[in-house]
């Protein structure tokens, strides 16, 4: 039987350890993923945070899921948005975040870039071509 | 009288770093903890807010959050859980931005 | 929380006999569970219950079956990157059982 892929966003604006939003989404986004459907992950506003390197959450008595995104090329989800402006206005630069890739088996598991950095006008293109938003 | 405002929210969330830091009084000090360290990154917008504040951040808030200590704006001060202890013992009041 | 005993010494688990703590795992608690399940561990099973673990360290996640199959198939070479290969080996499904060998939790997005 064959299903319709249907294109999957998941939007991330909190920032990751002030509220349970950005662990629950990501828990979310790894379950998704096995329904093989078309997935992109955006992150802005607050939730650009999540994606910042050198989380040490020692000190906090919370777990540290910042190594989990990198997983993320391994569950096939290739296409990670992070917006400009967002990072812009918190004093970020693509530095500051993790470097995430996937591996493309058909090319002798060839490492690629997952985050591709939009404007906000170009995000808005990106949500308007989805199937169906999920909000965290 | 003194006292010490806490906030705990990113500033790019809400509006209690503006309000706090603005109706902040000589002698006041101000605590970013939880997603309120982000307000006192040098290079973010919000940081403009702490000017002319005393502001203490909570080390282990930033560590979690991987944000280093050079990234801070100047004359922060960076405390750990004694030292806000401290802050509230020598403070004469508390007010929680919630 | 039931347990289970290996080697003189008691190790927490949930109802599911998933171990309640992974820092408590050791190679002795992982041929206990084993055996309750008749599994007699080889070579074979350790290089993936290692694998497991070793993702886990990385990643803070057990992977899902699909991701442990694709990663085993790039780390131990394509003939064990296969679903069959892999539910010879944990007849109760490689990631669950697997996982559960290694110490880890019950991985994301398995019912």
């Amino acid at each position: 039987m064959a299903e319709e892929t249907k294109k999957f966003m998941y939007i991330n604006r909190k920032a990751p350890y002030g509220t349970i939003y950005a662990w629950e989404a990501l828990e979310v986004v790894l379950i998704g993923a096995a329904f093989e459907q078309d997935v992109s992950v955006a992150f802005m506003d607050d939730g650009v945070y999540q994606l910042a390197k050198g989380q040490d959450t020692s000190g906090i008595g919370m777990k540290n899921f910042s190594p989990t995104y990198a997983a993320l090329g391994d569950f096939e989800i290739t296409k990670i948005y992070v917006e400009k402006e967002s990072l812009e206005e918190r004093g970020l630069t693509l530095d500051d975040l993790q470097h995430l890739v996937w591996e493309d088996e058909d090319e002798d598991w060839a490492e690629k870039d997952s985050i591709r950095l939009v404007s906000r006008a170009e995000l808005g293109e990106v949500l308007a071509g989805q199937d169906v938003l999920f909000n965290f | 009288m003194s006292m010490l405002h806490l906030v705990n929210k990113s500033p790019y969330e809400n509006n209690n770093l503006s309000t706090a830091s603005s109706i902040m009084q000589g002698g006041d000090e101000l605590l970013l903890i939880e997603d309120g360290v982000y307000g006192a990154v040098k290079a973010g917008k919000a940081s403009a807010m702490l000017e002319g504040c005393t502001v203490s951040v909570m080390g282990p808030d930033l560590a979690a959050r991987g944000i280093s200590e050079d990234k801070l704006a100047d004359g922060v001060n960076v405390i750990d859980y004694n030292g806000f202890v401290e802050l509230v013992e020598k403070n004469d009041k508390v007010q929680s931005w919630l | 929380m039931s347990s289970i005993e290996a080697n003189g010494k008691t190790y927490e688990t949930d109802e599911e006999g998933y171990l309640a703590d992974l820092n408590t795992w050791d190679k002795d608690v992982a041929a206990v569970m084993a055996n309750i399940d008749d599994c007699e561990l080889t070579d074979s099973h350790w290089e993936v219950i290692n694998f497991l673990r070793e993702y886990y360290e990385e990643y803070q996640i057990a992977p899902a079956v699909r991701v442990l199959t694709k990663a085993i198939g790039k780390k131990l070479g394509k003939d064990k990157g296969n679903s069959k290969y892999l539910y010879e080996l944990f007849p109760y499904g490689p990631a669950k059982q697997a996982c559960k060998y290694a110490g880890l939790p019950k991985p994301t997005g398995c019912v």
